[in-house]
């Protein structure tokens, strides 16, 4: 379930009057940005962009830029983009940078729908006049780029049906992999990146069932080679997306300096999809409200948007 | 007694690629018993001598008949199915039927725009509810890798390629292929990377510099290697691609799946067979009754949007 709160009815020309306001003359009111945009939903974000231009001939998204500033801009750029242009944008700085951030392009591709993933590649090229996969490509190398392109390539079935002798086979194969770590990666790398969701849960229990342990249990521990680093966040978000999540948040937080792009991403990119369950899994681990770790651990303007994205009361 | 035109004539509406059914009708519509003895007597093509005194049809010939009867009917599908589900039905026959088929695989996933290959990709999900990817699991071979990731495969579609990164690219494939061991080709990581992800404007800018580095072409270095001589052809020189298969459908000894493409690409491919002046003379004197007139109207109409 979704944190956001949003009314259902908007006007989309007085909440771009709100913002001209917010940043006209000296300074900027921050709390009136996020008064309007941290309770719009993706629909009424756009629309908001699209009065903001024609009433002012200026990109909204642009303004906000040379208004805001640090983390709080970040946030504020990201949260502002449709979803599939965030993905993209997400994906090319996780690409572009001098060590890839590989977990953020399989978090990508394996926690959207498939449709949603098509709707990222496209916004990707509009933007950045490369393919997804060609930018993946080119910026990694080895099983590991294997993997990545893979992943971001799948167009993944999207239906129900479980074929449960598949499921056998490949738990067994996953097994002998993770058993052995003497990874087949071109088996790992076929089952992970052809397989419905669905068929994939079916092999995930499958290896639960026989093994007595989950599969992420078993590749836990050791960081291990690159190939490995991307394979554990690949079965992870497959498996149990909102887990995923909800250790991404923890491991954000509790670093010595919390890690804002991370906290920023998820919040962001799940506050209209499921950080509501992923909140109650954080606190049934940490025993701590989510909103309170992240309160405790962020300041000012930034901390207020996260705290009213992640369902706030005003 | 029939005529020995007659015999001849009914031979004829058998021996290209369609049946001539005016003939036949006009044959056989005619023809009294005692005629049509010697008609059977006369077509050795069709008919042999049983042992009990009759003259029994060849089971071959049964087959080859079906095919020539069905060729109309093939293209008339074809034609009306909607390009998604038709392009996802000739890659699922295609993984179906075996690695002489594969080629059908790498032309649709090589020659259809961007959004087209995605549309055969959601049509193949309706279908047969399995990703395309994961049907090729199917495939034991080597071809795999290469198949699946150009199936995958939503390649940008815009002008603007860098020519500098072409050449290097070019220099990678060039010493794939003549450094390297040539049977590990399919294997080749970034070959198949560099074909499957690559834009096909760069690909092409990269076919260029192949010509201008190596004074040879790409598809000729690639002479032998099956796919991905298609890959490559498809990618950079569809026209030339198509040209082959047309070629090889019409030639004496084509087998029946050459016969095939014939409909395939004549039907799949009719605006940019026109656009690129393609004059159907090669091809229209083997072609016989409304097999051929769907075909040739085809290319005659391939330029109505």
């Amino acid at each position: 379930m979704a944190t956001l709160i949003a009314p259902e009815h908007t006007s989309a020309v007085e909440d771009a009057e709100k913002l001209q306001k917010a940043c006209k003359g000296w300074g900027t009111d921050e709390k009136a940005i996020i008064s309007v945009l941290g309770h719009r939903n993706a629909v009424q974000r756009k629309q908001i962009r699209l009065a903001y231009e024609d009433l002012y001939q200026e990109d909204l998204i642009k303004r906000l830029e040379s208004e805001l500033s640090g983390d709080f801009e970040k946030a504020v750029y990201r949260w502002i983009l449709d979803p599939a242009d965030r993905d993209a944008v997400l994906a090319n700085v996780a690409i572009k940078k001098l060590s890839p951030d590989h977990h953020v392009i399989v978090e990508i591709s394996c926690t959207r729908s498939p449709e949603e993933l098509l709707a990222v590649r496209r916004a990707y090229q509009a933007r950045y006049k490369h393919s997804l996969e060609e930018d993946v490509a080119a910026h990694t190398k080895g099983d590991t780029r294997k993997l990545l392109v893979a992943l971001v390539s799948a167009f993944r079935y999207d239906g129900e049906e479980i074929n449960t002798r598949v499921a056998n086979s490949e738990a067994k194969i996953l097994h002998e992999a993770v058993k052995d770590k003497e990874f087949n990666h071109e088996e790992i790398i076929r089952i992970l990146s052809t397989r419905s969701k669905m068929q994939l849960m079916a092999t995930f229990n499958r290896y639960r069932d026989d093994h007595g342990t989950t599969i992420t249990k078993n590749l836990e521990g050791d960081s291990g080679d690159e190939f490995l680093k991307t394979l554990r966040p690949t079965i992870r978000c497959l498996n149990d997306p909102k887990k995923y999540f909800e250790k991404v948040l923890r491991n954000s937080i509790r670093r010595v300096g919390t890690d804002e792009d991370a906290l920023t991403r998820v919040i962001v990119t799940r506050a209209e999809k499921d950080l509501k369950d992923v909140k109650e899994l954080y606190y049934k681990r940490n025993s701590v409200p989510l909103d309170q770790a992240v309160a405790k651990d962020t300041t000012g303007d930034y901390k207020a948007l996260l705290l009213t994205l992640l369902g706030k009361e005003d | 007694m029939a005529l020995p035109v007659d015999i001849e004539a009914l031979d004829k509406a058998f021996s290209g690629i369609g049946v001539d059914e005016k003939s036949l009708i006009s044959i056989l519509t005619n023809s009294n018993e005692e005629h049509k003895i010697s008609l059977r007597k006369g077509s050795s093509k069709l008919f042999i001598e049983d042992e009990n005194g009759f003259e029994r049809w060849d089971q071959s010939s049964i087959k080859i008949l079906k095919h020539q009867f069905n060729r109309f009917r093939d293209a008339v599908v074809l034609s009306l199915l909607h390009p998604w589900e038709r392009d996802a039905r000739l890659i699922e026959k295609a993984i179906r039927k075996g690695p002489k088929h594969y080629n059908v695989i790498v032309e649709v996933a090589c020659t259809r725009s961007s959004d087209q290959l995605l549309g055969a990709r959601k049509a193949y999900h309706s279908l047969f509810h399995h990703s395309i990817e994961e049907h090729l699991t199917h495939i034991k071979g080597r071809e795999r890798k290469l198949l699946v990731a150009l199936v995958s495969a939503y390649r940008y579609e815009g002008t603007g390629v860098n020519e500098d990164v072409a050449k290097s690219e070019a220099q990678i494939l060039y010493e794939a292929i003549n450094n390297g061991d040539k049977n590990k080709l399919l294997d080749h990581e970034d070959a198949i990377m560099i074909l499957a992800t690559r834009s096909k404007q760069h690909l092409q800018a990269l076919y260029r510099h192949y010509s201008q580095s190596y004074g040879k072409t790409l598809a000729q270095d690639l002479e032998g290697e099956g796919i991905l001589k298609d890959t490559v052809e498809c990618l950079c020189t569809p026209q030339t691609y198509f040209t082959r298969v047309l070629e090889a459908a019409v030639k004496e000894d084509a087998d029946e799946e050459s016969k095939r493409a014939l409909t395939r690409v004549i039907v799949t491919q009719k605006e940019q067979l026109v656009q690129e002046g393609f004059v159907p003379n090669k091809i229209q004197d083997i072609l016989l009754g409304l097999y051929k007139d769907f075909l040739l109207a085809s290319i005659a109409s391939g330029d109505i949007k």
